[in-house]
Formats: structure tokens, sequence, C-alpha cells
């Protein structure tokens, strides 16, 4: 993957916020490089062919992140990315949580909580039907305080399914604020590790880091594999950077021409690296 | 219920009915499905049994199946999610959990990821209404039929003896939606043979009768409504009797004609009385626009607490043949 790539997934997801609705701003943009690295460079996927059958499994468990996996669809060509306008307007197929109506999304996510275990069924029917089927989960952290992600969790570890893998981005901002102050999830790697999972830490802005930790699915036969992958909530946006404000914005035609500017010249703020 | 029963001196299976010494030529309902089920998975590859720990099964009945026999432990949410990503990968899972588990532990998953997929997922619900019986209100299942038929695409079934529970179990294999089938716990009296086999959508019609329709959903509340239209028969009240299996979608055609040709009608079910078969018939009713007093026999608005087994609950909460007769009786007042 490249850069541009990155870029233009962000510069639709400004787009979008810019619509008398708002989006999820923060959410999206932190894990754009998750999904371009996965639209790009690992699924097996076709986007003239969504529902192929030997296809892998994409499912965005934090649902509320819809418009980044719209915009990464649409900039890996599932569908034109002109349709993305009508994000936000009356009878469109591109709600706020991600909508199967729209091509490439595989199930309706948003309550959060719900694409683990429904990966768990995916990876279950994969290795029932002797397929080779990978499937991918992507899910906030704020949402791991949800219950039924770590009933999924334990079902995938006593399962084995290896060709499971959660990935979570690790902004470590949920509405309220910090994570760690709202219910804490540290230490989250020995969490993930205590249910059976093998556990790989990238930093989620580097696509060399997720690709190599991707390619190397199954990575322990008969582990699940969690990537926790550190990002920025709000990336791209240097003045919102970080901030949990930036979960849900409205641009105004200002803050727009402003936002995607600051996208268009690909600032790289640093990361935190542990 | 003229049904006399003999308590069992020992019991040393905590999940065996204290009630089924009512009918030893019977076998519980969720028996029946039991070993329907086996046979089902060893006839078609896309069959697959989720557990959650009920008890139900022995893993080693399945034969070559066994590997589509899947125990997921104590995790409702989790287990209709998994079913839901079986579904959609092309397999028809049969989900196992107490009735009150599915309706509202799981409901969300249930909700999102079954209903909304329009998925073809069998939600198959024992200890149905009252049968947990001592083991309270925790384990009580008496708003199941009322959450589960509100929900798009759910096809809801309440099966009243072991040969309807066979029938049905066979018939929703075959449906392309998703299906919740209530059980109960003890084995109940089969229904009269000769009856006409149950349909999926189409009540049964158990005794015809020109004076008041009873309508009727799960085991209890059908021998109920049974046992009372022969008795008031013989005070020259002629009741017509339908067991209202399918609570999803509803007979409307069997309701209009019972509203129109008869003089009123008494619901009676193991559920309380908002929401259930009442509610659904009442509705029915509404939308019709006929004058058709509708009463219905069901749980108050209360939590059923208390000590005792499921029939002492039953009559305990008014699910009674007193409790018909009187409806009955007030309808032609």
């Amino acid at each position: 993957m490249s850069d541009d790539h990155a870029r233009t997934a962000r510069e639709l997801v400004v787009r979008m916020c810019a619509n008398p609705e708002g989006g999820h701003l923060g959410g999206s943009m932190s894990m754009v490089e998750i999904l371009v690295t996965l639209y790009r460079d690992v699924l097996r996927i076709d986007p003239k062919r969504p529902q192929a059958p030997d296809r892998d499994i994409l499912l965005l468990s934090k649902g509320h992140g819809a418009i980044g996996l719209y915009a990464v669809l649409a900039e890996r060509g599932f569908f034109p990315e002109e349709l993305l306008a009508g994000y936000g307007t009356p009878d469109s197929v591109f709600t706020a949580h991600p909508n199967p109506a729209v091509p490439g999304v595989e199930m309706p996510t948003g309550s959060l909580g719900h694409g683990l275990p429904l990966g768990v069924g995916f990876a279950l029917a994969a290795r029932l039907d002797g397929r080779d089927r990978r499937c991918f989960v992507v899910l906030g952290d704020g949402e791991l305080q949800e219950g039924s992600v770590w009933e999924a969790a334990m079902a995938a570890g006593a399962q084995g399914l290896d060709r499971l893998v959660a990935i979570v981005d690790r902004n470590g901002l949920q509405i309220s604020g910090d994570t760690e102050e709202t219910m804490g999830l540290e230490p989250l790697g020995d969490r993930w590790r205590s249910f059976g999972w093998t556990v790989l830490d990238v930093d989620g802005h580097d696509p060399d880091q997720l690709r190599s930790a991707l390619s190397r699915v199954p990575h322990t036969p008969g582990r699940p594999t969690v990537l926790l992958a550190r990002t920025v909530k709000g990336r791209g946006l240097p003045y919102i950077e970080g901030q949990a404000r930036s979960h849900y914005v409205r641009l105004t035609e200002r803050g727009h021409r402003r936002a995607r500017a600051a996208v268009l010249r690909g600032e790289r703020p640093r990361t935190e690296t542990t | 219920m003229t049904v006399v029963t003999a308590e069992p001196a020992v019991s040393t299976d905590p999940t065996a009915s204290t009630d089924s010494a009512a009918s030893t030529e019977t076998r519980a309902a969720r028996e029946v499905y039991r070993d329907v089920l086996v046979e089902l998975l060893g006839r078609d590859e896309r069959h697959v049994c989720l557990d959650s720990d009920t008890g139900l099964f022995s893993a080693t009945a399945w034969g070559d199946a066994a590997p589509r026999y899947l125990n997921l432990g104590i995790a409702e949410q989790n287990l209709m999610g998994v079913a839901a990503g079986l579904a959609r990968s092309g397999r028809v899972p049969f989900v196992n959990t107490m009735a009150t588990f599915a309706a509202t532990r799981a409901l969300e998953a249930v909700k999102l990821d079954i209903a909304w997929n329009n998925l073809p997922v069998r939600i198959v619900a024992t200890h149905g209404g009252l049968s947990a019986g001592h083991l309270g209100s925790t384990h009580h299942a008496l708003e199941d039929l009322g959450v589960m038929r509100m929900l798009p695409n759910m096809t809801v079934l309440v099966p009243a003896d072991g040969p309807a529970t066979e029938t049905l179990v066979r018939s929703c294999a075959e449906l392309p939606g998703p299906v919740y089938l209530r059980l109960g716990r003890g084995a109940t009296p089969d229904l009269a043979p000769g009856a006409e086999p149950v349909r999926i959508g189409l009540a049964q019609r158990l005794r015809r009768g020109t004076d008041v329709t009873l309508i009727a959903t799960g085991p209890h509340p059908v021998l109920t409504a049974v046992g009372t239209a022969e008795e008031l028969a013989r005070t020259g009240i002629d009741v017509a009797v339908l067991n209202m299996h399918t609570v999803k979608p509803l007979d409307r055609e069997a309701i209009v004609e019972a509203a129109t040709r008869t003089r009123g009608i008494v619901t009676v079910e193991e559920h309380w009385a908002a929401g259930g078969l009442g509610s659904a018939v009442a509705e029915v009713v509404a939308d019709l626009g006929v004058a058709c007093p509708v009463r219905r026999v069901a749980v108050a608005d209360r939590f059923a607490a208390g000590t005792g087994g499921h029939r002492h609950l039953l009559a305990r909460n008014g699910i009674s043949g007193a409790a018909v007769t009187e409806h009955v009786r007030r309808l032609l007042a």
C-alpha cells in the first residue's frame, strides 16, 4: 500500500463529516491504515465479486467506524467514490453504522460486542467446510468493555480457531475520555493471552508493521491471533488528534477545507511508542 | 387440568420434571426434539447443533456428525452471534438454551445478528413458561413469546406435545429464516390421537363449537382448554378449541372465523398477559374492527415467585380450567 490510498480514504472520511449529519471522525481516522492494509495487501477479496464464496471475511465490530470502512471500500473499488455523497442523506444506503446493503459490508454491526462472536461463527463454519478462509474482526478498544467480546474470546481460544484474527484499534479513547480512566483495559496483552490467543503488538499507523503481522496468519497453530494496534484517534488532523472530542464531528464548510488541507499535507505526527 | 399426578419419591436429576409422573406413556418434548435432531444432523450436512451446557446432549450420541455438535459453554450472547456467523456461511444451526436466556439475556444478538439478517437459525428454547417450576423466576420464561414475535422475520412455534414437537422440528428445518421453538421441561400427555397433524402457520382445530372459541398455545394451556371444553359440553355449552402452535405468523383466518362465528374468544397461555398469544389475538381482532370480546387467561403482571412444581405454579397463577370456565360463562351471560 502507498500513502496515497490512506490519504484518499482520509479525504473521503472528512468529506462525509462535512455532511449535515456529521460522522464518527476520530475512530474512522485511527483505523485507516489498518483497513487499507487489510483491503490492499491481506484480504483475499475481489471488489467485483464481493460475495465470492472463497473470500476472506472482514467484520467491523466497532461499527461506528462505518465511514472509515465505506471510504476504504470506495477507495478499493467496491463502488464509485461519488456515491459516498449520499452519506447522511435520506434513504441513502450509507448509514452511520455499517449497512450490509453496501457492497463489501458483510454484516450490520455497531451495537458493540457483536463482531467477535460473529467472527467465531464464520471461523467455525470455515473449519467445518474445510476452507482456508480467514476471518478478521476490527474492534475498538472501548468496545472491549463489553462482556460478549470475552465470551467470544474464550470460545475462539477453546476452539483453537487459528484463522480468526482480532485487530484492536488501540487509540486509548472512548467518548468519556481515556479508556484507562473510564474502565481500564491493561494489561491488555495478558488478558488476551490468558484466553488462549497469540498477541502481536504493532504500530497501527505503520503499514509495514501491519502487513508483516497480518501476513503471518495463522500465526500459531491452534491459537487465534490478536493484533494490538497502537493508533491515534483522529489521526491526520493535527488540531484534533488524540482528543476525545474527535469522536463525532460535524465539519462546517470552512472546517472541511481545513481538514482536507491537513489530510492532503499528509503530516505524520509522531505515534506514541512503547 | 384433570390429570392427577404423584410426585416421585426421589429424583437425583435436578432437571427432571417432578410432574412427569402424569403420563408414563409420553416423553418430554425436549427429549423428542433431541432424538429428532440427532437424526437430522446425521442426514443433513448443513445442520449444526450449538449447545450452551444445557446437559440435554451427550457428545457421544452424534456419531459421524460429532464435529457438528459444538458446546460453547454458558455464554448465550456469544452463542447467538456464533450461530449467525455459521448461518451466514451456509449452515443451519440449532441453538440450544433455556427460553428466558434466549429471549432476554441474548436478545440483542438474536435481534441484530439473527433476525435482522433473516438467517436460518433455529433457537430451541427449553423451560418455556413456568415449566422451570421451583427453580424460580430467574428461570421462568413469561416474556419470550412476546419478545420473539415482535422481531421481524422470526417464526415462533410452541408445540403442545411430543408428536407436534417432532413434526415442527422437521418442518422448521426447511424454513429460510429464523425460528424460535419453545419447549417445556417435563413430560406432558399427548393430545388426543387422531387430531390432524400440525402445520406451521395453521391453527390446529381440536374441537368444533358454536358458543365461544378457546385459543391456546403450549402443552398445559392446550390440555386445559380441551379438558375445560369437554366439561362445558356436559353443561350444554359448545366451545371450540384451537391449538395455536404457531404464534407467528399467526393464523389470521382462524381468528377471523372465531371472531365472526362465535360470541367471544378466550386465550390460554403460559406467559405474562402482556405481549403473548392473547395480545396477538387481540391485535388481529382489533385490526378486523369486529365486535368480538377477547379474554386472556395468562399470568398477571407480577413475578410468579414461590415454591412448588410446574402444575402448582400454573394453578397459583390462574392458568386453570376454572379461569377458562369463568371467562366463558361471563362471555355468554
